[in-house]
């Protein structure tokens, strides 16, 4: 399985602590948002990566094992989570979808988070396209349904459903409580 | 900054002098298991927050005291251990290999001398509560309940001009792996093992049965079985010399053993009532009682030793001195959490599964929960 991210450290073959002293090196050299993939073989890497993502307030997304080969998926927190001062009206609660999905009726989810954070843990059937690349694939989305954007918390989701608005979508709805609450069905790409 | 080694350590933590232990490892890791004994004191702060320096710390550390810092492997603690260094602070010493050598660190201790000549030693796995025991006469050895380490009984062996002849697990071991195929491979010795915890194992074994004796030694030394189940169905007692009792995980010094590691709780614990009450009250009050597990440093008397008088045990230990309803309870709710990895211990132990020695050691890190405690 091969995941997108915006960085990858190679820390293979190191013993504690390098695996996290790369790691925390590597994070200041990224934007805030960004994902990146630290892969390490020393298991007791496992452990203090999310231990480490904790205290440093980072968010530790998941982990896969290939081989002798851990890899450990973190995004970077940041700005680009606080709220903007004018919100995108249209908002669902994430009850409301987890109706809609028990209904059985066909809505279009998008999730616009990054594709590790997608690849952890997604609502069933959702598209995803990261807010950074939507602009360009907008496309790729039919302008007739009725779409429900969701992100981690609702801020990216927010900036995503104004810029469709901005393109044209009539019918677009922020779902507000984000992942970060979802109680509903999750799928995982592994 | 000096390194120690796992022995240094444990002598220093025997000794009862004051230690002042640092441990970098992650909160959880500290949480579930760390060095414990008279006058430590501990500080935990993970090694990934001082990356950046250790001032937040410095104030926190005495320095009249010796100061010991501590990681699971031994490179985060050098790495903490140079900056506190060279923040004035003299003589760090740090564990060498970690908490992984200090779980695996195992201490022989004389328990007696025996009837015919030769000795019973206890061999106290300081770091994870786990005791084995080494009986030799006349140039012969049997051991019990075997930790994985085994060059320890072997180097001890080779220094007094020993062979080992018999390997014992009084039952399959949930907390830790068995050293018993290990022992055979290096030293040709017999593996005994109760037939009952053995149906499942992937390799030839000798069953150990109640009343078939086995020897040490030509003959001076008999080492009786008695069928003891309740913690595992199979599990075995052994008396040696008509003066010690090994227990295995049945009956601690100051609690008794779980009858669930298995799954079984309800089906075993009548069983471990009867081995309890009535094998164990019907044997000799004279008998000294060496069980497989300590879990308090509480338990190690002067000479390090844990041991106990079988009638003492009647008298204090409260796992022996509960009605049957109040016992029932005891040894099905509310017991505590399994010990980690104990399913992969079991399969590792039945020969089902066979982890890399690295692997092994990850398995058996963490404290043994045996034991039910009154």
């Amino acid at each position: 399985m091969s995941i997108k991210t915006d960085h990858v450290l190679d820390a293979k073959g190191l013993a504690c602590p390098m695996p996290i002293v790369k790691t925390k090196k590597a994070m200041k050299e990224v934007m805030p948002g960004q994902v990146i993939e630290v892969q390490a073989t020393d298991k007791g890497s496992l452990a203090d990566i999310q231990a480490w993502a904790k205290s440093s307030g980072h968010q530790y997304l998941g982990s896969t094992e290939e081989g002798e080969v851990l890899k450990h998926y973190l995004r970077k927190s940041g700005d680009a989570e606080a709220k903007e001062d004018k919100n995108f009206p249209h908002t669902v609660q994430n009850e409301e979808i987890i109706q809609k999905l028990d209904a059985g009726e066909d809505v279009v989810i998008l999730d616009v988070r990054e594709p590790a954070e997608y690849t952890f843990g997604h609502i069933p059937g959702a598209v995803s396209i990261p807010l950074g690349e939507l602009e360009d694939r907008m496309d790729e989305i039919s302008k007739d349904k009725e779409i429900y954007v969701v992100c981690r918390t609702g801020s990216r989701s927010d900036l995503a459903s104004k810029q469709m608005e901005e393109k044209g979508f009539k019918n677009i709805k922020n779902v507000v409580q984000g992942m970060v609450e979802w109680s509903g069905p999750l799928e995982k790409n592994q | 900054m000096k390194l120690i080694t796992a022995k240094e350590a444990a002598e220093k933590v025997l000794s009862k002098e004051p230690l002042f232990i640092l441990d970098v490892r992650n909160q959880d890791a500290f949480g579930d298991w760390k060095i414990e004994g008279f006058h430590i004191e501990h500080l935990n702060v993970p090694y990934f927050d001082l990356i950046e320096g250790v001032e937040e710390i410095v104030d926190k550390i005495p320095k009249d005291k010796d100061l010991l810092v501590v990681c699971a492997k031994q490179g985060s603690s050098e790495m903490v251990a140079e900056m506190l260094d060279e923040a004035g602070f003299e003589d760090v010493l740090v564990l060498q290999g970690g908490m992984r050598a200090w779980s695996e660190y195992l201490k022989p201790v004389k328990i007696g001398d025996l009837s015919n000549g030769g000795s019973i030693y206890q061999f106290v796995r300081v770091g994870k509560g786990c005791l084995s025991y080494f009986i030799e006469s006349d140039g012969e050895a049997l051991i019990v309940d075997s930790s994985r380490s085994v060059d320890s009984y072997i180097g001890f062996a080779k220094e007094k001009n020993i062979t080992i002849k018999h390997v014992v697990d009084t039952h399959l071991h949930a907390d830790h792996i068995s050293g018993g195929r290990l022992l055979r491979e290096k030293t040709e010795a017999v593996y005994h093992l109760p037939p009952k915890d053995a149906e499942e194992v992937q390799f030839a074994y000798e069953p150990l049965e109640e009343g078939k004796d086995l020897q040490v030694g030509g003959a001076t030394v008999r080492v009786q079985s008695i069928y003891s189940p309740g913690h595992t169905i199979g599990s075995t007692s052994l008396i040696v010399d008509d003066k010690y009792l090994l227990t295995g995980d049945t009956l601690f010094v100051e609690s008794i053993g779980r009858p669930d590691l298995a799954g079984k709780a309800g089906d075993w614990a009548d069983n471990l009532r009867n081995t309890l009450y009535n094998t164990y009250e019907q044997l000799n009050d004279e008998l000294i009682v060496l069980p497989a597990h300590f879990s308090n440093t509480s338990e190690l008397g002067d000479n390090g030793a844990v041991q106990a008088k079988l009638g003492d045990l009647f008298e204090k230990n409260d796992g022996l001195n509960m009605d049957e309803e109040t016992f029932r309870k005891a040894v099905s709710e509310n017991l505590p959490p399994q010990p980690n990895a104990y399913q992969e211990i079991r399969q590792t132990n039945m020969g089902k599964i066979s982890p890399e020695a690295n692997e092994q050691s990850e398995m058996e890190i963490g404290p043994n929960r045996c034991a039910i405690h009154g």
